[in-house]
């Protein structure tokens, strides 16, 4: 339950969403992705409203945000590379692009050399890569986490919200919903905090 | 992204509803390659699983083989009953003591009468050489002293005279006759036995439906588990921007690979039965001296077969995805 949530992320903004368990972090996510419907007040992405749209275009809309989801939600009998192609196959890319598109995704991850291996072998940080690759791969203009570092020790956490920023250099919107607060002070972004369903604080670089 | 207390705008929004990237030509080569593999990987799933599916085949060509099994029975006992000709032909047995002047006169009486068409005659002696020569008892009968057979008339309704009752009460008629020890209708046994098979036909048709039914409600359950099995795998497709219709396509496969291999199967269980039952059913007409022969699958019954069965495949699924696929919800 959410209310009174009002916010807008400029193109290119990379923010984090925080608060306490139950506060409403994933479902504000889930709004955006369309895996749950507002039943007041809209939600806006790109300029248009997603309280309009209808059911078959919602995979159209998904494919424009990418979703990283804190137990990775990797495909158990598929390599990595049939992981990170999934996006890409589904929006009847060629083979040729596909190809193309999954070694530039997971190079960016620093994975590439592993396209072979079965998420199952991986370490956590490395299977969170290839989950952050799956989302990026279509170039989605909008990234959508929901605790990526949730499952990672400190030092892992660190490395995953670094990668995070390189893909803000290139210009993606990035919301980041996490409640480690020690990790997102660190880091120099907006912060919008939660509690109960409300919007109840807002740090940035201003009030920081 | 902003999220505000405001009512939405009356504007359609502007979604994309089209695949993005690549040009035409290649979008269409990832289209039917998708679908290729979509097929391919269906089948490699079947292999995969191949005691599971095995069984499942099993059943399903079972039932399938049963509904084309009566088919084929009665379309040989179509051809049997074809072969013979229904007539109104009447048969009147006259007493033994009648004299050949006084069966004669019977005969022309009968002649006369408006409904009838033909009267042959049959006398003793006639018919004790027709039966020496049709039973095989020829020695039997020659130790007899005196000829046990009546004489017959053999009395041919007008054609007209189509109608049932009316043919009865003609036979009732002839009955009545002082002459006449008991009429019978020769060949109303054809009528029945056409009657029967017209119920024969019915019932298979309606068998059909049922097996047919069963099939598709097994296929289903079958896909269902396979949905159930992989639900994961759609719930993620389904979060990284997936159709319906994408999700649905494996799944269709299967089901048409099911249909289809129980079809194959079932095609093979009846034309092992077939073959089995053929050599003694030849054999057995040969002693009735009928032109009696087997009928199998033809190509056309094969082909339906096939087609019937990967359909009620498809559908089996398509009604599972249909109605469970909604409630395959992220989350």
């Amino acid at each position: 339950m959410l209310r009174n949530v009002s916010f807008h992320l400029e193109r290119g903004e990379m923010a984090f969403l925080t608060g306490h368990s139950g506060a409403g972090k994933s479902t504000l996510l889930k709004l955006i992705a369309l895996i749950e419907r507002c039943s007041r007040g809209q939600v806006l992405l790109d300029g248009e409203s997603l309280n309009l749209a209808k059911d078959r275009q919602v995979p159209y809309i998904r494919r424009k945000v990418g979703l990283i989801f804190q137990d990775y939600k990797l495909l158990q009998d598929r390599t990595v590379f049939d992981n990170v192609a999934l996006p890409l196959l589904i929006a009847g890319y060629g083979h040729h692009e596909v190809s193309r598109r999954v070694r530039a995704s997971l190079d960016k991850v620093g994975l590439l050399g592993k396209e072979k291996k079965y998420p199952a072998v991986l370490s956590g940080g490395e299977q969170q890569r290839v989950g952050i690759a799956r989302a990026v791969v279509n170039k989605p203009p909008m990234i959508l986490a929901d605790e990526p570092t949730g499952n990672l020790d400190p030092e892992l956490s660190a490395e995953i919200m670094h990668l995070f920023e390189q893909f803000q250099q290139v210009g993606v919107t990035i919301l980041i919903a996490s409640h480690d607060i020690s990790l997102i002070a660190q880091m120099n972004h907006r912060i919008l905090k939660l509690d109960h369903g409300q919007l109840v604080g807002e740090l940035n670089d201003e009030t920081r | 992204m902003k999220h505000v207390n405001k009512k939405p705008g009356k504007q359609e929004p502007r979604w994309q509803t089209k695949t993005s990237g690549g040009n035409f030509v290649d979008k269409f080569h990832a289209y039917r390659g998708h679908h290729a593999q979509a097929l391919f990987s269906s089948l490699g799933r079947l292999v995969a699983s191949r005691f599971s599916s095995a069984m499942t085949i099993a059943v399903l060509a079972i039932a399938i083989s049963l509904a084309a099994g009566f088919y084929i029975l009665v379309v040989n006992l179509q051809q049997l009953a074809g072969n013979l000709e229904a007539s109104n032909q009447i048969s009147l047995f006259l007493k033994d003591d009648i004299s050949e002047a006084r069966t004669n006169k019977f005969a022309n009486s009968i002649r006369q009468n408006p409904d009838v068409q033909e009267v042959k005659l049959i006398t003793k002696e006639q018919a004790l050489a027709e039966f020496q020569s049709y039973s095989g008892f020829g020695e039997a009968i020659k130790a007899l002293e005196k000829n046990p057979l009546p004489v017959v008339l053999q009395v041919q309704p007008k054609n007209s005279l189509e109608n049932e009752q009316a043919l009865q009460a003609l036979l009732e008629d002839f009955s009545r006759s002082a002459e006449v020890d008991f009429a019978q209708m020769d060949m109303q046994w054809v009528k029945r036995l056409k009657s029967i098979m017209e119920v024969a036909r019915r019932g298979v048709f309606l068998l059909s439906l049922l097996l047919g039914a069963g099939v598709l409600f097994i296929t289903a359950n079958t896909i269902r588990l396979e949905l159930y099995n992989r639900r994961d795998e759609v719930v993620i497709a389904k979060l990284v921007g997936a159709t319906n219709g994408f999700i649905h396509r494996p799944f269709l496969y299967s089901g048409f690979w099911i249909g289809f291999f129980s079809g194959v199967a079932a095609w093979f269980i009846v034309t092992v039965i077939m073959l089995i039952l053929r050599q003694p059913v030849e054999t057995l007409s040969r002693l009735y001296d009928s032109a009696f022969h087997v009928l199998f699958l033809g190509f056309t019954e094969t082909l339906a077969l096939l087609l019937i069965s990967s359909v009620l495949g498809v559908v089996g699924s398509w009604i599972v995805l249909h109605f469970q696929l909604q409630q395959l919800k992220p989350e």
